[in-house]
């Protein structure tokens, strides 16, 4: 696709919208429609259409296949991990009403935190998935 | 009657991607299906199953059926024989499929099981106790966390299943392929030996 000045263009021009988009869906999910299962398929197309026009050669370099491996990983880990913190601190598993003094802002913490951990197992299959896919 | 119009579409998207041979035009029209789905969900309030819809359905699903064509071919193979057995099978379950549909509650049904106490619990105690805008949210990681881990650990397991089966043929190949130029140096030097022989 090297080219195709037009397709070049709009994507260096729309990958970084996209990536700040995915943010938005991810951060934004507890008061308007989002969530992590959307953020990371986000933040994954961005990175595909990136490795569709530039080649995924140069796709793999700017986020290798071991860093995709482990984050997938991190992302459950991280979601199991507030719930091992919730039993430690008094609670049931994935209670986070003791993760802070205050039930409702520990609700928040545990929110954001599982959300951020799918979130990360969710882009980092789909990537891993579309290079396997996409091997030369 | 939107949401009549936006059937009838899905309905006429269905039977075009069974009948047409080529699997791009399918791929592509799969994406199509996904997208006005996700308007009929958006019809039915539902914004957050809408949004994965499109983003899931429409995105990532049809990018991963064109890598796959991409590897494979583009052209279905030309299939004219109908299996009886299997024709019966999928009638049967049909039928007891659409007779299944009449036990579901209506849309919108307020005597539904779901409306009983459940939604009024989460609609009138989840501001006190999530503290969160968006009920979906609070549902969906609080008061279902388990449920949402599994999907997180189903999701998981298939990128594994994914790098399993697909990941280390790759690997494979490339071990045979440095077999053999192994095999064709020791090869060569059997020559050489030969040779100097």
């Amino acid at each position: 696709m090297e080219h195709h000045l037009v397709l070049r263009v709009v994507a260096k021009l729309l990958i970084p919208m996209i990536l700040i988009f995915a943010l938005y869906v991810q951060f934004h999910g507890d008061y308007g429609p989002g969530g992590g299962f959307q953020a990371g398929v986000i933040f994954a197309s961005a990175l595909i259409l990136y490795s569709l026009i530039f080649g995924v050669e140069n796709a793999r370099s700017v986020i290798s296949f071991n860093v995709l491996r482990i984050v997938s990983a991190f992302g459950l880990l991280l979601y199991i991990g507030v719930g091992i913190a919730a039993l430690i601190s008094g609670g049931n598993f994935l209670d986070y009403n003791v993760l802070a003094s205050d039930p409702v802002s520990g609700q928040h913490i545990g929110i954001l935190l599982i959300e951020l951990g799918v979130g990360m197992t969710v882009a980092a299959v789909m990537m891993m998935t579309f290079f396997i896919f996409a091997r030369p | 009657m939107v949401d009549i119009v936006l059937l009838t579409f899905l309905v006429i998207l269905g039977i075009t991607i069974i009948r047409l041979g080529s699997l791009f035009a399918s791929v592509m029209l799969t994406g199509i299906f996904s997208l006005v789905a996700a308007g009929l969900y958006v019809s039915m309030d539902a914004v957050d199953v809408a949004f994965t819809e499109a983003a899931v359905g429409g995105g990532i699903a049809t990018l991963l059926f064109l890598s796959t064509i991409a590897l494979t071919t583009s052209q279905e193979k030309s299939k004219e024989k109908v299996s009886m057995p299997a024709l019966i099978v999928v009638l049967l379950t049909g039928t007891f499929l659409m007779f299944g549909i009449s036990d579901i509650p209506k849309f919108g049904d307020s005597s539904a099981p779901a409306h009983q106490y459940l939604s009024d619990r989460y609609v009138y105690k989840s501001p006190n106790e999530i503290g969160v805008p968006n009920m979906v949210t609070s549902v969906l990681a609080s008061y279902r966390g388990y449920d949402t881990m599994g999907e997180v650990t189903v999701i998981f397991t298939a990128g594994i299943a994914v790098l399993m089966l697909l990941g280390r043929g790759r690997r494979g190949r490339a071990g045979r392929n440095g077999s053999i130029a192994n095999s064709d140096q020791s090869s060569s030097v059997s020559q050489r030996e030969k040779g100097t022989v």
